[in-house]
């Protein structure tokens, strides 16, 4: 057994994990993540530059990467440095366009910016049971995508002859609504009527189905990259805070509380790291699930124990505990994985 | 035992119900139901409606011009207001500053300032905190110094919850640094138009602007506002803090979470089914439901307590701790109900038919954000369970 990472990752994660530095101190993140466009064209630039996309991609299909353990590499940094650019929507459509037979060059090279458009309002989470028809042209309205306020390009899912289909619209041809996100960075909705697309695949079900699972496996990594972020932040501040003349660390009732909050951490990271080991739909909810109750309680905790500060807008742990709470809702929330995971013991 | 209201009661509950009914003006209770900030106009218009009814200063004796109710009309009053949608009273001239002024105050300082409150000629916000005090809050450094008739203040307060707004401040400072910390304290009123006093914004977690720094630099401030004795100010303010609070559940705001949550998971749609029917949302919600169902029940039993001693008991701090806690898990149910659209920035959705969330719903995430402060404010739950250990364990 070896839990290490491979080299050839350590080092796209240490290099990684430099230029988000460079690039995105929490002042400049705050700046961009809020306000539209809600991300930092150059920031996404440097990071394609690097070959960050490449992570996301297999050697086969001209990539370097494309496993569970790249997902995790990256995600954990971007995490870590609270990144709001859109790789989430590249992590899922690589494969799918790899499995279409699409050129991979504009993805790989950061040109083109792909989001994945499944949720629809009354189905989120669930492209299965989406509404939107799909023929020559697609119809119908896609919800909350993520980095559909940067795309340049839409993976649509839609009902075509019975089945889900998967079609590919240009940013240029819908019509975008971008809105920002509560925890930064943005999403859009995508309002399809008779709207120009190209079927990549017909029958693309399953597909759809696996890049959802490594957006969730992403969404898991770059929770543990956060929550490892907080719970040092939190215990950094717990030796220097002191009131009635002690730092507040030295109170029992709140070393408690960091070791519990550590301990629920090195779970997450534990069942994160199995996910992306196996990389099936079971052991990714399993994972997702876990995360995204963790993730909260790690939000809550850190806000509390620090006190008034932590509940700041100045104060960079508070915009951490957003995305942290806030990703559980992408791409199912623990609620949803829970009963999947549930639904296999009937 | 008989839980249920006497028929006084049962009429005051109906006489209250009537009154929100023809005087809450429905754009505020749409803008409270909404969830964002209420306005300073709005809270003002909603004290003068309650004024005109003689309904305002909850707390004060008749004699002061309060309504002369005890526990049960407030609590009677708290629920039904908060079911409404009525902004809450704001709290630090009426339920904070009145009842000190009526119970340390001299006769000029009652004459002067309680009629004011009740009349909103003044703003008032709380100068407790200061960077280095809060939850060891007789640690505070802001100085007065006694110089012939005036008090000269320097320092620092912080956290002031609407200071933005506020008229008056009242401040504990420090008088004498020699003895034990909460022997040399004093309870100052301050005019905000006082040279020497800067207010500077704190953004909060959500983006609001709802609390405050405040900085003292030789701040004049005639001696005559000095409230009760000069270093005995640690008693004012413990006064103040465990002061009779009937609304520390948060009972009635629970109760109308609640209700709302139910109402939207009723007509949210999830693959094809209402998300109430989900087995896993519903037991989340029934839990909370059980919580709340004994929490009302455990206020009224500290109430009709407080009603037959004179004063609350040490079980308040167990309702703080789990009014709040439940009041956070409705936020948290109340964003998860929404799903992915919870994550609109308020003010950020599309309009039209694009809108991702009804404008009602906007505010769900970044209520739950901002009411993290309810178990950090007013004593955290720490110190409440501080508080009870030493109270109850007897260790
Ligand atoms: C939104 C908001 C509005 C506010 N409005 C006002 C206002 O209008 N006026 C005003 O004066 N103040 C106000 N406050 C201040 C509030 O009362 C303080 O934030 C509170 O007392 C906690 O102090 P602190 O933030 O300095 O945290 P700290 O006291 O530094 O506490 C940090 C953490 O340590 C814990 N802790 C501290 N001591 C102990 C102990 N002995 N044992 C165990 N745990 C401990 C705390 O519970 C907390 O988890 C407001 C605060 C907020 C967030």
């Amino acid at each position: 057994m070896n839990f290490e990472m491979t080299d050839d990752r350590r080092m796209l994660a240490d290099s990684l994990s430099k230029l988000l530095g460079d690039l995105y101190g929490i002042e400049h993140r705050t700046s961009m993540a809020y306000d539209a466009p809600f991300h930092d064209i150059e920031g996404w630039k440097a990071l394609a530059e690097l070959g960050i996309l490449y992570a996301f991609v297999s050697e086969d299909a001209g990539g370097m990467g494309g496993g569970g353990f790249d997902l995790l590499a990256v995600f954990e940094q971007l995490g870590a440095a609270l990144c709001p650019e859109p790789l989430l929507g590249a992590a899922m459509a690589a494969p799918l366009l790899a499995e279409a037979g699409e050129e991979l060059e504009p993805l790989l090279s950061g040109e083109a910016i792909y989001a994945l458009a499944l949720d629809e309002p009354e189905a989120p989470w669930d492209a299965e049971a989406g509404a939107t028809e799909g023929g020559d042209t697609l119809t119908g309205r896609k919800t909350a995508v993520y980095g559909g306020n940067a795309a340049t390009h839409f993976l649509v899912s839609a009902r075509r002859e019975g089945k889900l289909a998967l079609y590919e619209v240009k940013a240029e041809d819908a019509a975008v609504t971008p809105w920002g996100m509560i925890d930064g960075g943005g999403a859009a909705e995508l309002m399809l009527d008779g709207t120009a697309a190209r079927c990549l695949l017909p029958d693309a079900g399953p597909a759809i189905e696996q890049a959802l699972d490594r957006g969730r496996l992403a969404l898991c990594a770059e929770a543990v990259g956060a929550m490892d972020w907080c719970y040092a932040t939190t215990l950094d501040y717990l030796k220097s805070r002191k009131q009635f003349g002690r730092e507040i660390g030295k109170f029992q009732a709140l070393q408690h509380r960091m070791v519990e909050m550590k301990t629920a951490i090195e779970q997450a990271r534990s069942i994160t790291i199995a996910a992306a080991d196996r990389m099936d739909w079971r052991s990714v909810a399993m994972a997702k699930s876990l995360v995204g109750r963790v993730a909260r309680k790690v939000s809550e905790e850190s806000i509390q124990l620090h006190g008034g500060i932590g509940m700041t807008w100045e104060y960079p742990l508070s915009h951490y505990a957003k995305r942290l709470v806030m990703l559980d809702a992408q791409l199912g929330d623990a609620d949803f994985h829970t009963a999947r995971v549930a639904a296999t013991y009937a | 035992m008989d839980l249920s209201y006497s028929p006084q009661e049962q009429a005051f509950q109906a006489e209250v119900r009537q009154f929100l009914a023809d005087e809450l003006p429905d754009d505020i209770a749409a803008r409270v139901k909404a969830g964002g900030e209420v306005s300073k106009e709005d809270t003002e218009r909603w004290h003068a409606i309650l004024q005109s009814r003689g309904w305002l200063g909850q707390t004060w004796p008749e004699e002061h011009g309060g309504p002369g109710w005890g526990p049960v009309e407030r609590h009677i009053f708290d629920e039904e207001a908060a079911r409404a949608y009525a902004p809450r009273i704001l709290p630090f001239g009426l339920q904070m500053l009145g009842p000190v002024l009526i119970k340390f105050g001299s006769d000029e300082q009652k004459a002067h300032y309680l009629p004011r409150i009740l009349d909103g000629t003044d703003w008032w916000c709380q100068g407790y905190s200061e960077p280095g005090a809060g939850s060891d809050l007789a640690s505070l450094k802001t100085k007065a110094v006694r110089e012939g008739d005036e008090y000269v203040v320097n320092g620092q307060k912080t956290w002031t919850t609407l200071g933005q707004h506020a008229d008056w401040i009242f401040c504990l400072v420090r008088t004498d640094g020699s003895g034990k910390p909460q022997e040399g304290i004093s309870f100052l009123l301050i005019d905000m138009k006082t040279p020497g006093i800067e207010v500077r914004p704190i953004r909060l977690i959500e983006g609001g602007h709802e609390v405050n720094e405040v900085f003292f630099t030789d701040v004049r401030v005639p001696a005559e506002n000095l409230v009760w004795k000069e270093n005995d100010g640690w008693t004012v303010a413990k006064y103040l803090l465990t002061h009779e609070r009937t609304g520390i559940a948060g009972v009635g705001f629970s109760i109308a979470a609640f209700e709302r949550v139910k109402a939207l998971a009723a007509r949210t749609m999830r693959g094809g089914k209402r998300l109430i029917d989900d087995p896993l949302f519903a037991a989340r919600l029934a839990e909370v439901e059980m919580d709340l169902e004994a929490m009302k029940i455990f206020n009224l039993r500290m109430l009709a307590e407080a009603q037959r001693v004179g004063h609350p008991g040490v079980e308040t701090s167990m309702l703080k701790i789990r009014g709040t806690e439940v009041r956070q898990a409705l936020n948290d149910l109340y964003r998860r109900a929404l799903g992915p659209a919870a994550a609109v920035m308020p003010g950020e959705a599309p309009g039209g038919n694009a809108a991702v969330l009804a404008p009602e719903d906007e505010g769900a995430a970044a209520s739950y954000f901002n009411n993290r402060k309810i178990s950090i404010f007013g004593g955290s739950n720490e110190i409440q369970k501080n508080i009870l250990t030493k109270a109850m364990l007897e260790l």
